[in-house]
């Protein structure tokens, strides 16, 4: 990763046509959720060593965001999903 | 542990010794079943803390724990700015303080850290960016800091080597503190150890802590360690870039993600560039040239979350583009060596120097990528916590729960995205 | 005078001569000569000064870790400082100068520093210079940095163009000496797609400067069939001149190809080097091995040098390194180079050689000295003799040029620049690459084989397994024999002690033992300190030579071994690389893309003046003859929309149109105000925060269909909202039926604003644009009597009765043209982003100078805005924080002057009258100011502490960065008609 990322929908692409927002693990709460969750939501991350998953977009490809599962020791890639695909989202 | 002091004499003195004199800047001592204070990180904040514990407040029954060398992180991984060119009431006045500190620092703790005050230079490239750097500039001098804004030709003046003729972004002019410069990184790591050292503080290098002990009150009683366990009264972590892992061990969750920021330093040249000069038009640049004659720059962030303390070719070549486009003399000089450091970066780009709500733990972090310049009054503020139990008044902003108030301290005007910080 | 050119032999064309100079004295080489060769040959052994103590230093080497023949070759925009000889390829006109010398090369002031050398030992300068106190500043440090540097930068612009390219293997194979000319060959004959890549100008490596025979020819030749043969293949890419510089993740390599650096008149058409990024499906490091200095009393004179450099000069370039040459060695490569010299006929000296015993072979008639060392050297500017000590007793050896070989170190850099600690060997003496992965492996000497032969098999060897690895059906290559291989087996040899001069660990930083041993005695034992704190490792080899000496010495003095003091982290760059290399094109006006609006044309016609606002060049204003300043333009432009109409180009906004069943709904929670009841055919103004409850962006909504939506977002945020909206309905609410399109490309959009913008617009409009068939806010597809289909809405920016039109980019001239010409009569002008400012800053319209990142809805007056009945919408649960409405948050006002003729400028802060300027007496800022042609005066939008309960006070514009203070009223933050009686006309 960070050289090359493979978009599942565009296969193995440089780095540069991607941007990173951070953490994909936080979900959105419900509007009626306490001010903790709200505030952990935005602000709070574990920011752990080894595995994590990442929100990636592809800003100058298909403009879909991916989830990028890796190592942010070793740089490795698990896995590249598509981020609607995984997500349960919010509220509806 | 007398200090040995530091002078021309002194040099004179051992050179006719054959060096054979100099005494070892610290001592290796084993540590103490208990500490009133143990400081997790050997960097430039933690060992400032122990400094100035020891200096300022009389506490010297203090241990600095440090996993790997004096200075492995990010205090020797910088790029060795130093300035108090802020906007925000809750920056300006603590940075201002750290520079002060700066000033005094050789005469204060007897080792040459090069604090150079070459000036800094931030340059504009439209009338907002003008603007905004107008607003920051008054800023400054309504704490009673000097600033200048200059415009084209008096930037033209005093750096005569950038683009001016064929800049896809035309410099119109720059904000210049000429108080701001750059300090020997390295030198700053080793001057509060000796200093800290010398006043009874244990520093202890190859000690990784690996838990934080708490009682069933809840409050921290101390830590375990790759070298056994160590008690305190109270536990101060300074260790950015891996704040959150060191946090968790404790139970804390943090308003962190850790990035990593890559610098590079050139083949050494006669002087060339005299200033500390940056650049941010579409992308971001800044350089200054070392005493030893290395120009030493960085840009942005990789933009991903690391613990790596490398990044990669695509940051490279943007940065390279940017210096080139900035300085075309660049072209044909030679970049020697790039390296990571791994940031801490915060929610709103402001550090945190904070009680946290478990007992007896203390907390220094999310120094972003602006760390260096902040070593001395970090630590003194830090100290000033530690002994005090109550912020120093020019710290007094960065509290931890400042996100949950709605109180961030947002100096880039980004929102709580840490990569953009 | 001592080195000299061999009458033959060399891989040389000894026809073709090549003049080039050197500090302005001419010289002539030969075709196939570095320019250290061809120095040398020419009798120039000191070739450089020592970094610190200025000392007198000729090559060391023969290739890129070169530490001493430092050079600056060309001048101006061409100057390349620091130019390591040994490799610089040389050319017909090169010119060369020394570095680091004042006044002469021969006679350098700066060597005093030598004899100061106890008093600047390692680190002296962190112990003094602090006093008095500004001294530092003003006369130690420039001291200190003028003479500290190498060589001197032109700073000027480079001619020259640079490249940049991808390319994809199966197998990249870094080094063409004898491990990776198998390794290639091995792989390509299996199939896989091959890259050879090395930094040489000619591919072979130590092949091309080997004396034994391999495969039965001459090791030379050997290279150039199996280089033939590799050519001949179309699945090989052979790159010579090409350094891998650096390996990053997913097996990405970078690598910079040296184009035409090598070339007296480079071609404009072709880079001088290109820049390749590599990505290998697997890579071998075929890197090869350094030859070790050995440290002892005055090791750095010049004329001392590797065994191998020695052997280098002497096979590939003709060239001897002396006329008596002395060989001190640990193992068979003294030997090597002694026989090698013999061989050429020059005289060897005598072997001195640390062990007991060994069963290297001296030439016929050479003394071998065992058990003996070397303490001292003589000779200033070239080696003269040395001092042998064998027992106790001394004996002076006359030489002018000695051979040293301390054994080899594996050059494992690339394969240790990701972290990966290399590792203590005790049966290789050396540090080696741990375990970094099966993707990339390293082979030959860079792993450790001492010997030629099994170089040659561990190439093929490796290649088979990663070939084998990816699918190829690969076989071991017959492994040609190599006649009369010496035991390659060293006894290392650390220091040596009783030194009678400094021993120089580092060459090129000055580091010697005793550095070191101050190092460790003041506490900086750990490698990583002992290399900041003496700087042993830092120089531009980034310590080839000298690590594991330094780690040796270091160990010996702890009493530890190597493994536990370890070595520094290697980081890129392998060999130091061009700025421009790494830049690439992208430089200058090209650093990036220029982005113009479909209506540029137009606006140039028109006389625009073009300022750069991001990446897009808009019209700033629009020049007219007898106009001399820009604020003149500006002051009849925003007068023509006052008082006729005004022409806009705004094609830069961004346009996002929002499809779906649900579009609606996810714009609801995009936007903090309401748009489920928009109703089709109308436009909304809508404020987007971010989740924190602070402004994101600002724009307009026009709903076109019941599930179609056209969103406006500023310029300069267009890129960001689209990523945004994208998050949104593919992460947060993936389940809602939307489809977001940009076609901010798509369409040019006039604005037409004016008093009389209705009438003209009607004369190319077929609809009705009546105030009731068109009222302030519609948005509709209209039909342009050219007879194409246009979006028109009516929205005021300006605070004027006015329009935005959009008609397809391709028709954006023609309609701007067709909408001057209705509106000629009528007094239209065009107008630019100078106007524009003006007119929203008289109606206290906001811009991105209010939003900028810190202030809410609330901040800037739009807090009415805020549907907080709505349940959910980005934003709304952190904006009702404490601090988010704290009721001294700073609040968007108006300012007027007092004076009328006072001016005010953005950036200002504002005081309280009598208040002494401090951070906590700072009032807020002035966000926005300009002067008003309507009113007469200037007119500032700021945001202030508590602002809008503070109208009529007087407040203090305080701006001392630029020596104003205004008194100014604060008043409301709609200077021009209020009561928007002019937008409703």
């Amino acid at each position: 990763m960070a050289s090359l990322i493979t978009c599942p929908h565009c296969g193995v692409r440089p780095r540069e046509e991607f941007s990173v927002r951070g953490d994909a693990t936080p979900v959105r709460p419900l509007p009626n959720a306490s001010d903790e969750a709200w505030h952990a939501y935005v602000y709070l991350r574990d920011n752990p060593r080894g595995q994590i998953r990442e929100h990636w977009y592809h800003e100058a490809g298909c403009r879909r965001w991916l989830v990028v599962e890796r190592n942010n020791v070793t740089h490795e890639v698990v896995s590249v999903t598509d981020a609607a695909s995984k997500t349960a989202g919010g509220a509806l | 542990m007398s200090l040995m002091r530091y002078s021309a004499l002194q040099i004179v003195k051992q050179a006719f010794a054959a060096n054979r004199g100099w005494k070892p800047v610290w001592r290796e001592p084993e540590p103490k079943p208990h500490y009133d204070v143990v400081i997790v990180g050997g960097g430039g904040h933690g060992l400032s803390t122990a400094y100035y514990l020891a200096k300022e407040f009389g506490i010297t029954n203090v241990a600095v724990l440090e996993k790997g060398y004096f200075g492995s992180g990010n205090a020797g991984r910088n790029t060795t700015i130093i300035r108090s060119n802020y906007l925000l009431e809750g920056n300006e006045p603590f940075y201002e303080f750290s520079l002060k500190l700066w000033e005094g620092l050789e005469q204060d703790f007897n080792y040459n850290a090069m604090v150079s005050q070459r000036g800094v230079i931030d340059l504009y490239h439209s009338d907002g960016q003008r603007d905004a750097y107008a607003r920051r500039g008054n800023a400054m001098k309504m704490h009673g800091v000097e600033a200048e804004l200059l415009d084209r030709d008096a930037v033209k003046a005093l750096l005569p080597y950038l683009n001016y003729n064929h800049a896809r972004f035309p410099i119109l002019g720059g904000l210049l503190q000429r108080r701001g410069g750059t300090a020997r990184h390295d030198a700053v790591v080793w001057g509060y150890a000796r200093g800290a050292d010398s006043r009874g503080v244990d520093l202890i290098q190859n000690c990784e802590v690996t838990g934080v002990r708490r009682d069933e009150t809840g409050q921290v009683t101390g830590v375990e360690t790759t070298r056994g366990f160590i008690g305190c009264d109270r536990l101060a972590l300074a260790t950015a870039g891996n704040s959150s892992h060191v946090g968790r061990m404790a139970g804390l969750e943090l308003p962190l993600e850790s990035h990593v920021l890559q610098a590079f330093v050139s083949e050494a040249i006669k002087p060339a560039i005299d200033h500390v000069i940056t650049y941010g038009a579409s992308g971001h640049f800044y350089i200054s040239q070392s005493d030893k004659g290395g120009l030493v720059f960085g840009a942005d962030i990789d933009g991903y979350s690391s613990y790596a303390q490398r990044g990669n070719l695509a940051m490279v070549e943007h940065a390279m583009e940017e210096g080139v486009s900035l300085i075309p003399g660049l072209s044909r000089l030679r970049v020697l060596r790039s390296w990571g450091g791994v940031m801490d970066m915060s929610m709103d780009g402001s550090p945190i120097i904070d009680k946290t709500h478990i007992p007896n733990l203390y907390l220094n972090c999310g120094w972003c990528y602006g760390g260096f310049k902040a070593t001395p009054a970090s630590g003194l503020c830090f100290a000033h916590l530690i002994a005090k139990d109550e912020p120093h008044y020019v710290a007094r902003a960065y509290r931890l729960d400042r996100f949950q108030r709605g109180l961030a301290i947002d100096e880039g005007g980004k929102g709580p995205q840490p990569n953009l910080q | 005078m001592t080195s000299f050119r061999l009458t033959s032999g060399g891989l040389l064309d000894r026809k073709r001569k090549i003049r080039f100079t050197f500090d302005g004295k001419a010289m002539t080489g030969l075709e196939g000569d570095t320019l250290a060769s061809a120095l040398l040959a020419n009798g120039q052994m000191l070739m450089g000064r020592s970094f610190k103590y200025h000392r007198p230093r000729g090559p060391v080497t023969a290739g890129s870790a070169e530490p001493n023949a430092l050079v600056t070759i060309n001048t101006g925009g061409r100057a390349e400082p620091n130019t390591r000889a040994t490799v610089a390829e040389l050319y017909e006109g090169l010119s060369a100068q020394s570095q680091n010398r004042w006044p002469s090369l021969s006679f350098d002031i700066g060597a005093i520093n030598g004899a100061l050398s106890p008093f600047i030992g390692a680190g002296f300068y962190y112990k003094t210079f602090m006093w008095p106190k500004s001294f530092w500043e003003k006369v130690y440090e420039p001291l200190i940095r003028r003479a500290a540097g190498l060589g001197r930068a032109a700073m000027e612009a480079d001619p020259d163009t640079y490249d940049k390219c991808w390319a994809h293997c199966d197998l990249l194979v870094i080094g063409a000496g004898p491990t990776g000319l198998m390794a290639a060959l091995t792989a390509a004959r299996a199939g896989a797609r091959v890259i050879l890549a090395d930094e040489g100008f000619q591919l072979g490596g130590s092949l091309l400067s080997e004396s034994l025979a391999v495969g039965g020819m001459a090791a030379a030749d050997f290279a150039s069939a199996v280089l033939d043969e590799l050519a001949s293949l179309p699945n090989v890419t052979l790159l010579s001149r090409t350094t891998v510089f650096g390996w990053y993740d997913d097996m990405v390599f970078g690598a910079v190809q040296k184009v035409q650096k090598h070339v007296a008149r480079p071609l404009p058409e072709l880079p001088v080097e290109r820049l390749w990024r590599i990505i290998a499906k697997r890579a071998i490091l075929a890197s090869g091995a350094e030859e070790r200095p050995l440290v002892f009393g005055g090791n750095d004179r010049p004329g001392i040098m590797t065994a191998s450099a020695v052997r280098t000069h002497l096979n590939r370039y003709g060239v001897s390194a002396g006329r008596r040459v002395a060989v001190f060695t640990n193992g068979s490569s003294g030997y090597r180079t002694a026989q090698d010299l013999a061989a050429r006929g020059v005289e060897v000296a005598a072997i001195i050689d640390p062990r007991a015993q060994a069963n290297d072979a001296a030439p016929a008639g050479v003394r071998v000295v065992s058990n003996a060392v070397i303490t001292d050297t003589m000779g200033r500017k070239g080696l003269k003799g040395l001092l042998l000590e064998r027992s106790g007793f001394e004996e002076v050896v006359e030489c002018d040029a000695l051979a040293m070989s301390g054994g080899w170190s594996p050059v494992i850099h690339l394969a240790c620049q990701r972290g990966a600690r290399p590792v203590w060997s005790d049966e290789a003496q050396a540090f080696l690459v741990p375990d970094v992965g099966s993707a990339f492996r390293v082979a030959g000497s860079a792993a450790g084989h001492p010997s030629l032969s099994a170089c040659l098999r561990d190439g093929a060897a490796q290649a088979v397994a990663l070939a084998r690895d990816l699918g190829f059906a690969a076989y071991d290559a017959d492994i040609p024999e190599v006649e009369g291989e010496p035991d390659p087996s060293f006894s290392p040899v650390w220091y040596v002690t009783g030194a009678k001069g400094k021993a120089f660990v580092d060459f090129q930083n000055d580091v010697h033992v005793g550095d070191l041993g101050l190092a460790e005695r003041e506490g900086f034992g750990f490698t990583e300190h002992a290399k900041r704190y003496t700087t042993a490792g830092m120089a531009t080899d980034q310590g080839k030579l000298s690590n594991t000496n330094t780690a040796g010495i270091l160990a010996g003095m702890r009493g530890v071994s190597q493994a536990q003091i370890g070595t520094p982290t290697y980081r890129p760059f392998y060999t130091p690389v061009s700025f421009g290399a790494l830049a690439g094109a992208a430089i200058a006006e090209g650093n990036r893309p220029v982005r113009r609006s479909p209506l540029h044309g137009w606006a140039a016609r028109h006389g625009a003046v073009f300022v750069e606002t991001g990446l897009w060049n808009r019209p700033g204003w629009f020049a007219r003859s007898g106009e001399k300043s820009w604020r003149e333009s500006m002051e009849r432009e925003v007068r023509a929309v006052r008082e006729n109409a005004g022409l806009c180009d705004v094609s830069t906004l961004g346009k996002i149109e929002v499809f779906g069943a649900q579009a609606a709904e996810f714009l609801d929670r995009i936007y903090c105000n309401s748009i489920l009841r928009l109703p089709v055919g109308k436009a909304r103004y809508g404020l987007m925060l971010r989740e924190d409850g602070i402004v994101f962006d600002d724009g307009t909504i026009s709903r076109f269909g019941q599930n179609h939506f056209l969103l406006t977002t500023t310029t300069a945020y267009a890129s960001q909202v689209l990523a945004h909206l994208d998050y949104a309905s593919q992460v947060l609410w993936p389940n809602l039926d939307v489809r977001l399109l940009p076609t901010s490309e798509q369409w040019a959009q006039l604005a037409i604003a004016g008093p009389k913008s209705r009438i003209i617009l009607q004369r190319i409009v077929e609809d009705d644009l009546s105030d009731t068939a068109f009222p302030m806010m519609a948005a509709r597809e209209v039909t342009l009597k050219l007879g194409v289909k246009a979006r028109l809405f009516r929205l005021s920016f300006s605070g004027e009765l006015a329009f935005e039109l959009a008609v397809p980019s391709s028709l954006g001239e023609a309609v701007a043209d067709a909408l001057m010409e209705a509106g000629r009569e009528d007094g239209i002008n065009p107008y630019g982003l100078e106007a524009m400012d003006v007119l929203r800053i008289e109606k206290g319209h906001v811009t991105h100078n209010e939003l900028d990142g810190r202030t809410t809805a609330d901040d800037v007056g739009l807090g009415r805005l805020m549907a907080m009945q709505k349940p959910d919408f980005i934003g709304r649960r952190l904006s009702t924080r404490f601090g988010l409405t704290a009721a001294d948050r700073l609040q968007l006002v108006g300012l007027k002057p007092v004076e009328a003729a006072k001016e005010m400028k953005a950036g200002a802060h504002l005081l309280k009258q009598g208040a002494k300027p401090s951070m906590i007496n700072d009032q807020g800022f002035v966000s926005s100011a300009c002067y008003s042609p309507t009113l007469g005066h200037f007119i500032a939008l700021a945001l202030l502490k508590s602002g809008r309960e503070r109208m009529g006070e007087k407040i203090v514009v305080w701006d001392a960065l630029r020596d104003s203070e205004v008194l100014a009223e604060v008043c409301p933050p709609v200077f021009v008609d209020p009561d928007k009686l002019k937008q409703r006309a």
